[in-house]
């Protein structure tokens, strides 16, 4: 499904992937956790050519996401993206939020775009709110819409970058329990974050990452249990403190 | 004769203002004829211009700051003289009505590329990445998600703008464009009276104190909804 390569990444001299080999099953939710500055941002980043790959491979279906010959849109659209900070658009309702990309990029015709979107925000839970703006919405409430706006187009992987770290734990609450039902009903999922309770329920493998390298790569079990990297032990020590 | 009738016979001569009220009014029309070509074209082209800014090629940038900063930088008469009397010598003859409206075109769409461009540079980089990761290319981007935003900010400082060079039409006058001021210092000078000045005056606060009041509110509600 999602397949990386020896990925690096250089931002002018300094090297902030150092060779990432990283590949997910269909249906898989892999969970990436690691100290700041570790380079999670900038590899889910990669994975869309949000940021520009400075060397390496991603095969997403088997499709050459780096070459040339790859319509980057096209492919965009199958990896849909969740940002920490939402990035709705402030203009639209949540309605717009979603049938934007159905309109313009699927070329939907109005009554199916808005059908496919009043059934995505039915699935995060915010068919009620279809009305309301971004500024109307919590931010528990702002990040579903975004899931919404991404699950609409049927995307083949989700990326989700700290989904939850602007919120308060009570609003990030609805958000976690939106990832677990998609999780629920197959979604390949990449999910940076620093909520290790929704990794030990619903991920299938975790990925401890340090200086732009993955130290360890299993089972939450693993990673969470005895048998961890030394690294990540001292890693999760330090978060619980 | 006491002062304040002195004053009325002056500005305010019942004869005069009669047999010249017919043509300060086709200079109203010939003014609003050119102001609203001018907010027009200077709009669009300022806001083409922005567009193709937010490309980011190098050199059409360049040369996109320099013309823009040129236009600036230029009183707006000086540019009507040069084009009116300069461009005859290169073969290109244009009637001054033409003259008046490219220039002043050209004048607003400089300021209004600033602006919008501003405008454009203030929308967050999430929105343009959202956009993005949901499949649209740049320019459905910055159509459908950042021009939208952007141009709610830029309304205030368009309409002052707006106001500021549209009433520059009044240079018209210099070369020969029956606009408001034309026509009230073509009938002082034929008239000896100070009246068709004032009865001009007069005309430029009928068209444009309606404008302001119009910008004032605009200000008012876009100031508001950002809030
Ligand atoms: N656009 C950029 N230009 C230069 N350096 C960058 C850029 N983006 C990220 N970096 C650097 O790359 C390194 C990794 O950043 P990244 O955001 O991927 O880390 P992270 O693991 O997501 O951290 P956090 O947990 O704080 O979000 C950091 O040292 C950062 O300063
Ligand atoms: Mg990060």
């Amino acid at each position: 499904m999602l397949d990386i390569r020896a990925l690096r990444k250089t931002f002018g001299a300094v090297e902030v992937l150092k060779g990432i080999d990283l590949k997910v099953a269909r249906q898989e939710l892999v969970f990436i956790i690691g100290p700041s500055g570790s380079g999670k941002s900038t590899l889910l980043r990669c994975m869309n050519r949000l940021e520009e790959p400075s060397d390496g491979s991603i095969f997403v279906d088997g499709v050459d996401l780096l070459s040339p010959k790859t319509d980057i849109n096209l492919m965009r659209r199958k990896l849909g993206m969740v940002f920490q900070s939402f990035n709705l658009y402030p203009h639209k309702n949540a309605l717009g939020n979603v049938t934007l990309a159905l309109r313009k990029v699927l070329r939907k015709s109005a009554a199916e775009a808005e059908a496919i979107a009043m059934a995505a925000l039915d699935r995060v839970g915010l068919k009620e709110k279809a009305g309301n703006f971004p500024s109307q919405l919590s931010g528990g409430q702002q990040q579903r819409v975004a899931i919404a706006r991404a699950i609409a187009l049927e995307p083949t992987v989700l990326l989700f970058d700290e989904p939850t770290s602007a919120l308060d734990p009570e609003l990030a609450g609805s958000v976690l329990a939106a990832m677990g039902d998609l999780k629920k009903a197959g979604m390949t999922m990449v999910v940076v974050s620093h909520e290790m309770r929704f990794a030990r329920d619903f991920a299938d493998r975790v990925v401890f990452m340090e200086n732009g390298e993955v130290v360890q790569d299993g089972p939450p079990a693993v990673l969470f249990g005895p048998d961890a990297h030394p690294r990540v032990k001292a890693f999760l020590s330090e978060l619980s403190h | 004769m006491t002062g304040g009738s002195l004053f009325l016979e002056t500005f305010f001569n019942p004869t005069i203002i009669a047999r010249y009220l017919p043509d300060i009014l086709k200079g109203m029309l010939v003014t609003v004829e050119v102001a609203a070509c001018v907010i027009v074209t200077g709009i669009a082209l300022g806001l083409a211009l922005a567009v193709v800014r937010s490309f980011r090629l190098r050199a059409v940038n360049f040369l996109i700051i320099v013309l823009v900063d040129v236009l600036r930088a230029l009183p707006p008469l000086v540019i009507v003289l040069i084009v009116y009397f300069g461009l005859p010598n290169v073969g290109i003859t244009l009637p001054s009505f033409a003259v008046l409206w490219l220039v002043l075109s050209l004048v607003l769409a400089a300021f209004a590329e600033e602006v919008f461009w501003a405008g454009i540079v203030s929308v967050r980089k999430g929105q343009w990445e959202a956009g993005r990761c949901t499949g649209m290319t740049e320019f459905q981007t910055l159509c459908w998600i950042v021009l939208p935003q952007a141009i709610r900010l830029t309304v205030p400082p368009l309409t002052n703008r707006t106001i500021a060079i549209t009433k520059n039409t009044a240079l018209g006058t210099v070369i020969g464009v029956p606009e408001i001021l034309n026509q009230a210092t073509t009938a002082q000078s034929f008239s000896g009276s100070a009246t068709p000045l004032m009865m001009g005056a007069l005309a430029y606060l009928v068209l444009f104190i309606p404008v302001v009041i119009v910008g004032r509110w605009i200000e008012t509600r876009f100031a508001w909804r950002r809030g």
